[in-house]
């Protein structure tokens, strides 16, 4: 169900292990998918068989939508991929700074 | 978002990493998660989790596991006074307090840093409120009685998110720590090397001479350092010094004298230099002055940008700088005002008083700087440590800056002295080479500087007082001008 989500917000996927938290996000009403099927936010759930085509999700990597009005941290890794309806989710490029401790 | 995620996420994708290395004795992330539980374990009632020790392997634990009972991680100073120690620790009461020394304060339980066991590992849920305190930092009080910062779990991660990619060190980085624990600098190092997946060797006794020998041994590639300890090591080392795996140096805590950065680069030229910038109150660095600023500078014949080696830089991206004057007026550059800052890992809350936030998030750093047209920040001073000489603002870091370029002095310090017909004059602190003439001196501030420039006083010692970070205790100097 679309729902309007806050940054610092968990979601799980329901097929695989992935997890993601939200870092930005608009204040709109959102689907947020993950293999398929909506993720439910906090801990994971039963989980339920992928759909779709899946390219998975890598712990550490951000995701965004090509204009980066969103911003997702992949907390941990699975097989699904995020999708959102609208939206082309990807990988955002990193920017890294010099390491300064 | 708790701080401990980032052990969670290190654990998931590089496990089997060494985490941690004190001399011939390392853990993996699974290990230190291991003992991170083990640590939350022992938290009755919400007892915060001190910390009175060099560095250790215990010490990363501790401050996750903290962050898994949900309660303050409060490292404490162990070259205090009993007497200061005892003080702070009735403030941060009830807690566990890891420590091997003798303590006796009501309501800490002390745990010797060797006696615990990490067999039984215990499955705990953890505790995720994001604005919960992770960690209490006594900040180091050089102007007055220390205060208590408190930084949030919040402030932290994004300070980690906003300067750190996960995983993005390769498996044979590691970085040497020699700051100790209760230093900011020694907690950003723990968070921002578990995320990005470098390993960290500890060093809790600095020398120049063990330092160089663990860079060799351990062919380290990154290290902190603080401005005292880099100096050590040039002047140690002032012609000859081969430390083929080094790669990346920053420094911070204090501000760095352009002589002893540009002997660095010079011993070092393979070596990448990065000031860091930041204070306890803002989850550590907010500025920096990056590996190319540092070269551009120091090869550069325009006098505005070779000056850039004593600048900190400029603000990192997820962070807001502005300059305003005492009225509250936005400064142009070049013109020296309040620095102050914005940003979601500035902090700037202390226990007891409050937050120090104004209405639109902005903290004021209690610093005076200015920037230069390309937004470069230039640091003077403490405004705190500002002499008020007959209703005019003097400060201390300028008459420095023109005292310390003296061929024969070593080192240099102005503080404000009592001054009956002005209220407040320069006392001027030297550590001489050899035996200068004050006329000399106050010669040169006159010509360079002004006439209220000039000292009232000048004293001459061995060696001024600063702590073991680096810091100048001003406050010890105007003691010693007052008696």
């Amino acid at each position: 169900m679309a729902q309007i989500y806050k940054p610092g917000v968990k979601l799980s996927s329901r097929v695989c292990k992935t997890q993601i938290m939200v870092l930005r996000i608009p204040a709109v009403e959102l689907e947020i998918f993950c293999g398929g099927s909506p993720m439910e936010v906090g801990d994971p759930v039963a989980l339920k068989e992928l759909q779709g085509e899946n390219n998975g999700t890598l712990v550490g990597k951000r995701y965004t939508d090509e204009s980066e009005t969103m911003e997702f941290l992949c907390t941990r890794g699975g097989e699904g991929s995020i999708s959102i309806s609208g939206y082309k989710i990807g990988i955002k490029a990193a920017k890294k700074l010099p390491s300064s401790d | 978002m708790n701080i401990y995620l980032i052990l969670q996420m290190a654990v998931e994708a590089m496990g089997e990493r060494e985490a941690v290395k004190l001399n011939d004795y390392s853990i993996t992330f699974s290990e230190l998660n291991n003992m991170s539980k083990s640590v939350a374990s022992l938290v009755k009632n919400k007892e915060k989790i001190g910390f009175l020790s060099e560095n250790n392997l215990l010490m990363p634990a501790a401050l996750f596991g903290a962050a898994i009972a949900g309660v303050e991680f409060v490292p404490l100073n162990y070259r205090l006074s009993k007497e200061q120690l005892n003080m702070q620790l009735k403030r941060i009461s009830p807690a566990i307090l890891f420590t091997d020394e003798d303590i006796m304060v009501e309501g800490i339980r002390t745990i010797g840093t060797n006696t615990l066991t990490f067999d039984d590992i215990i499955e705990i849920g953890y505790h995720s409120d994001d604005e919960a305190v992770a960690v209490e930092l006594f900040t180091s009080g050089t102007t007055g009685e220390p205060k208590s910062a408190v930084l949030k779990h919040k402030n932290l991660m994004a300070y980690i998110l906003g300067t750190v990619e996960f995983m993005s060190a390769e498996e044979e980085e590691s970085v040497l720590l020699s700051v100790p624990p209760y230093h900011i600098a020694g907690i950003a190092a723990v968070l921002s090397s578990s995320y990005s997946g470098r390993k960290i060797v500890q060093l809790p006794n600095f020398s120049a001479q063990a330092w160089t020998e663990l860079v060799i041994q351990e062919k380290i590639t990154n290290a902190f350092l603080v401005p005292t300890m880099l100096k050590r090591i040039v002047e140690q080392y002032s012609e000859d010094l081969s430390l083929p795996s080094l790669k990346n140096v920053a420094y911070g805590g204090g501000k760095m004298p352009r002589s002893v950065i540009e002997r660095a680069m010079k011993l070092l030229p393979n070596v990448n230099f990065t000031n860091a910038y930041g204070l306890t109150e803002t989850s550590a660095t907010i500025c920096m002055l990056g590996p190319e600023d540092h070269r551009s500078a120091f090869n550069s014949s325009d006098i505005l940008i070779k000056r850039r080696l004593s600048s900190v830089g400029r603000p990192i991206p997820s962070i807001e700088l502005i300059i305003k004057d005492d009225e509250g007026k936005i400064c142009l550059s070049e013109e020296l005002g309040n620095v102050w800052v914005r940003g979601e890992q500035v902090s700037g809350e202390y226990k007891g008083i409050g937050s120090k936030l104004d209405s639109e998030g902005w903290f004021p750093t209690k610093d005076r700087g200015f920037l230069d047209n390309d937004g470069y920040l230039f640091i003077d001073g403490r405004a705190d440590d500002i002499i008020v000489r007959g209703g005019e603002n003097i400060s201390p870091g300028e008459i420095e800056d023109v005292v310390r370029a003296h061929p024969m002095v070593e080192d240099v310090a102005a503080v404000a002295v009592k001054d009956t017909e002005w209220g407040e004059a320069v006392g001027l602190v030297i550590v001489a080479k050899c035996h200068i003439n004050d006329r000399e001196i106050i010669e040169l501030i006159k010509r360079k500087l002004r006439s209220s420039r000039v000292p009232s006083i000048i004293k001459y010692m061995d060696e001024l007082p600063y702590n073991e970070t680096g810091k100048l205790l001003r406050r010890v100097i105007r003691d010693n001008f007052a008696d």
